[in-house]
């Protein structure tokens, strides 16, 4: 019987969810200075996190569109290094600024990205 | 495959004889039918309201008139506004056994039960008849909802069943999703995937409608606890759910009992048109599996994280979980464990060929899960919708 943690040591740490993505998904909690299997890649972990959040597969810069699903989620807000997290903190949505609940039918035409940007 | 041949040409995978009450009040006579004949393959749906709907009226008019119904008994009250007779009669159009029972002409809820299952038994024999035919891909029509979601399910079970849709397109099966107020921020990558720009347009001002219907109502999709579970923005948690739609190109934009012209992947337009009325756009998750089953849908790919139990009337419901804790909790509801991805027991495209030998075991007859646990769910609410315009169909 092996241990919990032996157990652990065996699952995928992170998931390429599509090549052309910059960020990966961590599938079990991660721990800051581990280094990981990623699609056959050695990835630093350079925050401590859960699963589900994200981690950078490479050095992203402020202002970079943020790819998972092989799509756009947002763009960062700052710089991050491959292996930190990217989450509230560093990366805001392309959309949010003009859809909340408070700001009425503000979900416009003209927020939305062109199609050439988004692709 | 083998299914049933309708004589309207239309093919299904069972061949369920339908109890439908056309208002509340007739709900509990049709209960007793259903129930009294439930071993002679028997299933409950019906109509609550007694004002007229056109969304209603058509919805019921597609869902018994389904390849997957042989047959259909209608209890009515006798004084709601539920069009009981345009409803027999497009039933009675598709070659379909169908009586209707008013149960103030009948003489109550006693002899109505008793007519009622009497016609039931005799219909089962009359079904046994129905001619079986090869059921191909191409027959197949497809639709896939998510529910009782969690962190998990856009990281594992929505993918696997987004490469799924893109192995049976490949077949020349019909694929359809949904929900596009869980689209807000996919619009531009979908219409990049639209076969013409003019549906392209369609599917961005759909998802621009379902934006400003929630926020009329008041109730936005991104809740704390999704970013808790580490999602950061809208399109991310909407592209969770735009994973189950697979990397094809998208052949067209239906709505709801429409029906899919050719075979491809559709999204469907499920947020009611004009002004805001009746409420939320789908008060459950049944409500977008009858939808779906209403444009055809033989089989219903239905994911899940936290664990949801629900089968449905008229189509088959397979369960992919995509959490392997949820999994092996409640292991007896769930058809396929995506979770496996997740714990590196199975790759992502495995989960997918999983998914499809599944679809096509129960497209062969297998009961799913929710289906041998006697699932039946059903509902169907108010609603008001145009029809789609030209740009949002492929030609037949």
């Amino acid at each position: 019987m092996q241990s919990e943690a032996a157990q652990l040591a065996h699952m995928h740490a992170v998931l390429l969810l599509h090549p052309d993505d910059n960020v990966v998904v961590v599938c079990r909690a991660v721990t800051a200075g581990e280094t990981v299997d990623m699609a056959g890649v050695p990835l630093l972990v350079r925050t401590s996190v859960g699963v589900g959040h994200k981690l950078a597969r490479q050095a992203l810069k402020a202002g970079d569109r943020v790819r998972r699903y092989g799509a756009p989620i947002g763009s960062m807000t700052q710089d991050a290094a491959a292996g930190e997290h990217v989450h509230l903190h560093n990366l805001q949505s392309d959309y949010l600024h003009t859809y909340t609940l408070d700001s009425g039918n503000a979900f416009v035409a003209e927020a939305t990205p062109t199609g050439e940007d988004h692709l | 495959m083998n299914g049933y041949l309708r004589q309207d040409g239309r093919k299904g995978i069972r061949n369920v004889l339908l109890v439908a009450y056309l208002v509340e009040c007739a709900h509990h006579v049709s209960r007793e039918i259903a129930v009294q004949t439930r071993d002679q393959d028997v299933q409950l749906i019906g109509f609550s309201g007694c004002y007229p709907n056109a969304y209603a009226q058509g919805l019921m008019e597609r869902l018994c008139t389904h390849p997957n119904v042989g047959g259909v008994l209608l209890v009515s009250l006798g004084c709601e506004g539920f069009n009981r007779h345009r409803l027999a009669e497009s039933i009675r159009e598709s070659g379909r056994p169908v009586q209707t029972l008013v149960i103030q002409e009948r003489g109550g809820t006693r002899k109505t039960i008793q007519e009622g299952t009497d016609w039931i038994r005799a219909a089962r024999t009359e079904l046994e008849g129905v001619p079986r035919t090869p059921f191909d891909w191409s027959d197949l029509i497809v639709g896939t909802v998510c529910g009782g979601s969690d962190g998990t399910s856009g990281i594992s079970a929505n993918p696997a069943v987004g490469g799924a849709f893109d192995i049976m397109v490949g077949r020349g099966s019909t694929c359809i999703f949904e929900e596009t107020g869980e689209l807000i921020g996919c619009e531009a990558h979908m219409a990049g995937r639209a076969i013409t720009p003019q549906l392209g347009q369609a599917l961005v001002e759909s998802v621009h409608k379902a934006a400003r219907y929630y926020t009329t109502m008041g109730h936005g999709s991104f809740a704390p606890g999704n970013a808790d579970g580490g999602l950061t923005t809208q399109e991310e948690k909407s592209l969770g759910a735009y994973a189950k739609s697979g990397f094809g190109p998208i052949h067209g934009l239906i709505r709801p009992g429409e029906t899919t012209p050719a075979p491809g992947l559709y999204l469907m337009d499920v947020v009611p048109d004009g002004e805001v009325r009746f409420g939320f756009p789908n008060i459950n998750d049944t409500s977008e599996n009858i939808e779906m089953i209403a444009s055809g849908a033989h089989l219903i790919l239905f994911t899940t994280g936290r664990g949801s139990v629900v089968g449905s009337a008229i189509s088959p419901v397979i369960k992919v979980c995509g959490n392997p804790e949820t999994y092996r909790r409640m292991q007896d509801d769930m058809d396929v464990n995506a979770g496996a991805i997740l714990e590196g027991t199975a790759t992502l495209p495995q989960v997918s060929a999983q998914i499809v030998d599944l679809v096509e075991a129960v497209a062969s007859g297998a009961q799913s899960a929710s289906e041998s646990l006697g699932h039946q769910e059903f509902v169907l609410t108010y609603k008001t919708f145009e029809a789609s315009g030209p740009a949002c169909l492929p030609l037949a």
